[in-house]
């Protein structure tokens, strides 16, 4: 299979991460805390029962499967995978769609199995899994091609009606005979007929529902206009008097539905399915029943069952270790990323990992019970409480509606009164011009456009409000360990304890002894190894959770790991060395063999090379900055604010604690930006008016957040917020042209100076030039902002 | 000028024609990805003949 990979040509200029990552890195958003297990949990795939649920099989024995790819984020990943699948013998045919994030693959089951296919498709940097179809992703789909048929249909009938009209407007300067006049009238009619009633209907339905609750919407301006227009164009195709509108009803009826579904797309877009907390449990788990170990599937489980976790694992419930020792990484609960140790007793959370020694637990919660799904539901409820950030358009929208509706009463009864024929025509002038289309275009517009430039920019919208809130945010609250620093630690110093040791040799054999731990400290020193290199044989390699690993190279024993339990191999005393035995796992190692501690081995979490530079943007704009960190170690989160230049930081905050610091602010009128990655940030994310998760931060952070960091760059931030306040400013000026052309096209209409033709032709004209000012979103200012590289 | 009552109604059975076609498009996935398909042209593809088109069972 690796030559399968290297087959595969790489396009010379990346398109996003997802493709440059090279095939061995695990994918994004499993960073922290546990690597790709070996292929046998995918083996299961192969299992015919359950492949009879999502495998099908063609006549000519050829299996053919769907799939739900996660990772892919634009159509060089999906080309990629393409190539990457293909080249499996036994594939006949793979297509990857990046729109709905899913695959279709046909392969010969006799030359390749499942597994494979899967195991590919992870070593190429993504995530894939049986295809189960949804109902919500449904739901959007259906929505999305119901728009696209009305705007079909309406944008046709438009263009034919059009086509009659021209006819009409010629013969009305010269001779038109009645019998040809009548017959694009009729043709006009049968046009605009289905236009209206197919296209236009939700529009009446809408209206219909605004009047039965007596509320003012959008529609009933519209619905009102578009009924008096056709049924005056009817009135007059039969009489053989007066005028027909049926040209100006089509145009109406099409560019309102344009607008609508551009809005459609965008909420649309912001739903976002992203793999939930469920994906990363496993689905089968070992149970003890009768002193035997089954494997059952994780619904089957109950509390106060007994489950093996195997070394590698993710925990599938909340329990009580009983028999084992082992470390467990709980990032995914507190967003840190060094080990926690159990021991029989201590309680372990659904979603964290099993690092590395068997452990056996009783289950003590299972599904929504456990930890992890009750802080999901309770920053639900956070979220729904969360004060809303005035929209803009609703509150113009409102006011205006009930203005043109009383104008248009007016209107109608004063020339009713004096001049009865005229009457007609004057309305629905009045109604057309007065048509908030343009207005309706006025926010959609300028956030599709601003929206699409950030996300290809790595900056993942997932709700409608964020560009208006980010806007007026004053104050930007960050986590630390994953945020403003990188996830995993880096080796910062290697120092030799003896003289003839050379602090490379001690690395290379402080790489091999760790070579299979998933613990951090062994990805940072798997990191830093020169890709040439080669790892010295190891015999009777022993991962003690909790010390370090211990192994004999070439005929010499060795430990690496906490200081004190090295250095008692060769019965050393404590060295002095700074910082060294200190009790803060995780930060410093020691190798020593039988006889002497050899090199002490200093690492840390460095901050993001572009965090300084991003919270000094904000600094020089006025924003205020703090620093929440779960972290307990105060004069670390100190120092690391003060090198930042954050105004304000707090160590040692539990999820609770940092909401609380979040309510104070946002009570005290702030508008919060919060940026995180852990679970134990989400609440703050669910409280802050405006969150950002970073796009290697836990599935949970994901979820709860409003937008997501793709790739990790904290200098998007700075152009996320000037981009925001452009789209204000453009909106606001779209809002202004749509409410000055309506403000002056009113009393025109109401004059009778205004044709109803006329009228629908100017409120087009001002729709597009909205969508054109809109588009100036679509590029960076000129001389883009500051902290960006 | 009188062609015109033969050939209105026929531009309505076009329209009707074209709306049809559009419906169809729509409910046969053509417009649920816009951007994939127009830079697919823009990747090298992997000769065909690579593929595995043998039947399972057959000596290969």
């Amino acid at each position: 299979m690796s030559e399968a990979l290297e087959a595969i040509p790489t396009p010379t200029k990346p398109c996003c991460k997802g493709v440059a990552a090279p095939p061995e890195s695990p994918p994004p958003g499993e960073q922290r805390g546990e690597e790709t297990p070996p292929t046998s949990p995918l083996e299961r795939f192969d299992d015919p029962a359950f492949q009879q649920q999502f495998v099908r099989r063609a006549s000519d024995g050829h299996c053919a499967v769907t799939l739900s790819v996660s990772g892919m984020r634009c159509a060089g990943c999906a080309w990629r995978l393409e190539a990457g699948v293909n080249a499996l013998p036994g594939v006949s045919e793979a297509q990857f769609g990046v729109a709905q994030a899913r695959a279709q693959v046909r392969w010969n089951p006799s030359r390749l199995r499942l597994s494979e296919i899967l195991s590919q498709i992870e070593a190429l940097g993504c995530r894939a899994q049986p295809f189960v179809p949804d109902g919500h992703e449904q739901l959007l789909r259906d929505e999305r091609r119901s728009a696209l048929r009305r705007l079909g249909v309406s944008g046709l009938g438009t263009m034919q009606v059009m086509m009659f009209s021209i006819g009409l407007y010629t013969g009305a300067f010269g001779e038109l005979e009645p019998a040809y006049r009548d017959l694009l009238r009729l043709a006009s009619a049968l046009v605009a007929t289905p236009v209206l009633a197919y296209a236009g209907l939700p529009f009446f339905r809408s209206a219909w529902r605004d009047l039965r609750d007596r509320r003012v919407g959008a529609e009933l301006p519209i619905a009102l206009a578009l009924t008096v227009a056709y049924g005056a164009s009817v009135l007059s195709l039969f009489t053989g008097r007066g005028e027909v509108y049926f040209d100006s009803v089509c145009m109406f009826v099409f560019f309102l539905t344009l607008a609508r579904t551009i809005e459609g797309q965008l909420r649309a877009r912001s739903e976002l399915r992203i793999h939930g907390l469920s994906a990363r449990l496993p689905e089968q788990v070992h149970q003890w029943v009768d002193g035997r170990c089954r494997d059952v599937p994780l619904t089957a489980l109950q509390s106060g069952d007994v489950i093996e976790l195997r070394a590698g694992e993710v925990v599938p419930a909340d329990g009580i270790v009983v028999s084992g020792r082992g470390e467990v990484d709980e990032a995914i609960l507190s967003g840190e990323p060094t080990p926690v140790r159990k021991q029989p007793g201590d309680a372990v959370f659904a979603g964290s990992a099993n690092l590395d020694a068997p452990v056996r637990l009783r289950v003590e919660r299972v599904g929504a019970d456990s930890t992890v799904s009750q802080i999901a539901t309770l920053l639900d409820r956070a979220q729904l409480s969360k004060p809303p950030v005035a929209v803009l358009a609703d509150r113009v929208a409102r006011a205006f509606l009930t203005g043109v509706l009383l104008a248009a009463g007016a209107v109608a009864a004063y020339w009713a009164w004096f001049d009865a024929p005229r009457a007609v025509p004057i309305v629905v002038s009045v109604l057309v011009a007065t048509c908030p289309c343009a207005l309706s275009l006025a926010t959609p517009a300028a956030l599709a456009a601003a929206t699409h430039a950030l996300a290809e920019r790595g900056l993942l919208i997932k709700k409608g409000h964020v560009l208006e809130s980010l806007a007026q945010v004053g104050r930007v609250v960050f986590d630390k360990t994953g945020t403003l620093t990188e996830a995993t630690p880096v080796l910062s110093r290697v120092d030799s304890l003896q003289p003839g040791v050379d602090p490379a040799t001690a690395t290379l054999l402080a790489t091999a002894l760790e070579q299979t731990s998933r613990h951090p400290i062994a990805r940072a020193l798997r990191a830093e190894l020169p890709a040439s290199s080669t790892l010295p044989p190891v015999d009777a390699l022993e991962l003690i959770p909790g010390r370090g690993a211990a192994g004999q190279i070439g005929g010499r024993r060795f430990r690496f790991g906490r200081p004190d339990w090295s250095r008692a191999l060769a019965a050393a005393p404590a060295i002095a060395a700074d910082g060294l035995d200190s009790p803060r796992a995780g930060t410093t190692a020691l190798l020593s063999d039988d006889k002497t501690p050899l090199a002490a081995f200093y690492f840390e979490t460095r901050p993001r090379p572009e965090a300084r530079d991003a919270v000094g943007w904000l600094e020089r704009r006025g924003y205020a900055t703090a620093l929440l960190s779960g972290d307990p170690a105060r004069q670390e989160v100190a120092t690391l604010a003060t090198r930042l230049g954050i105004q304000e930081a707090h160590a040692g905050t539990s999820p609770e604690e940092k909401l609380r610091i979040a309510d104070r602010w946002v009570s005290g009128g702030d508008v919060v930006l919060a940026v995180g990655d852990g679970v134990n940030d989400a609440p703050l994310l669910g409280r802050a008016q405006v969150s950002l998760a970073m796009g290697s931060g836990s599935d949970l952070a994901h979820l709860e957040a409003d937008a997501v960091l793709l790739e990790d760059r904290l200098a998007t931030i700075p152009l996320a917020l000037e981009w925001a306040h452009r789209t204000r400013r453009v909106m606001r000026q779209n809002f202004a042209w749509a409410l000055g052309y309506n403000a002056c096209a009113l009393p025109l209409a109401a004059m009778g100076l205004l044709p109803p033709y006329l009228a629908a032709i100017g409120m087009s004209l001002s729709s597009l030039l909205v969508v054109a000012n809109s588009l100036r979103l679509r590029h960076p200012p000129p001389g883009a902002g500051g902290a960006t590289s | 000028m009188s062609a015109l009552f033969f050939l209105i109604p026929i531009s309505l059975l076009l329209l009707g024609a074209a709306i049809a076609a559009f419906l169809w498009a729509v409910d046969h996935d053509q417009f649920d990805d816009l951007e994939q398909e127009g830079e697919r042209i823009l990747f090298d593809d992997r000769a065909s003949d690579e593929r595995d088109t043998t039947r399972p069972g057959s000596p290969s």
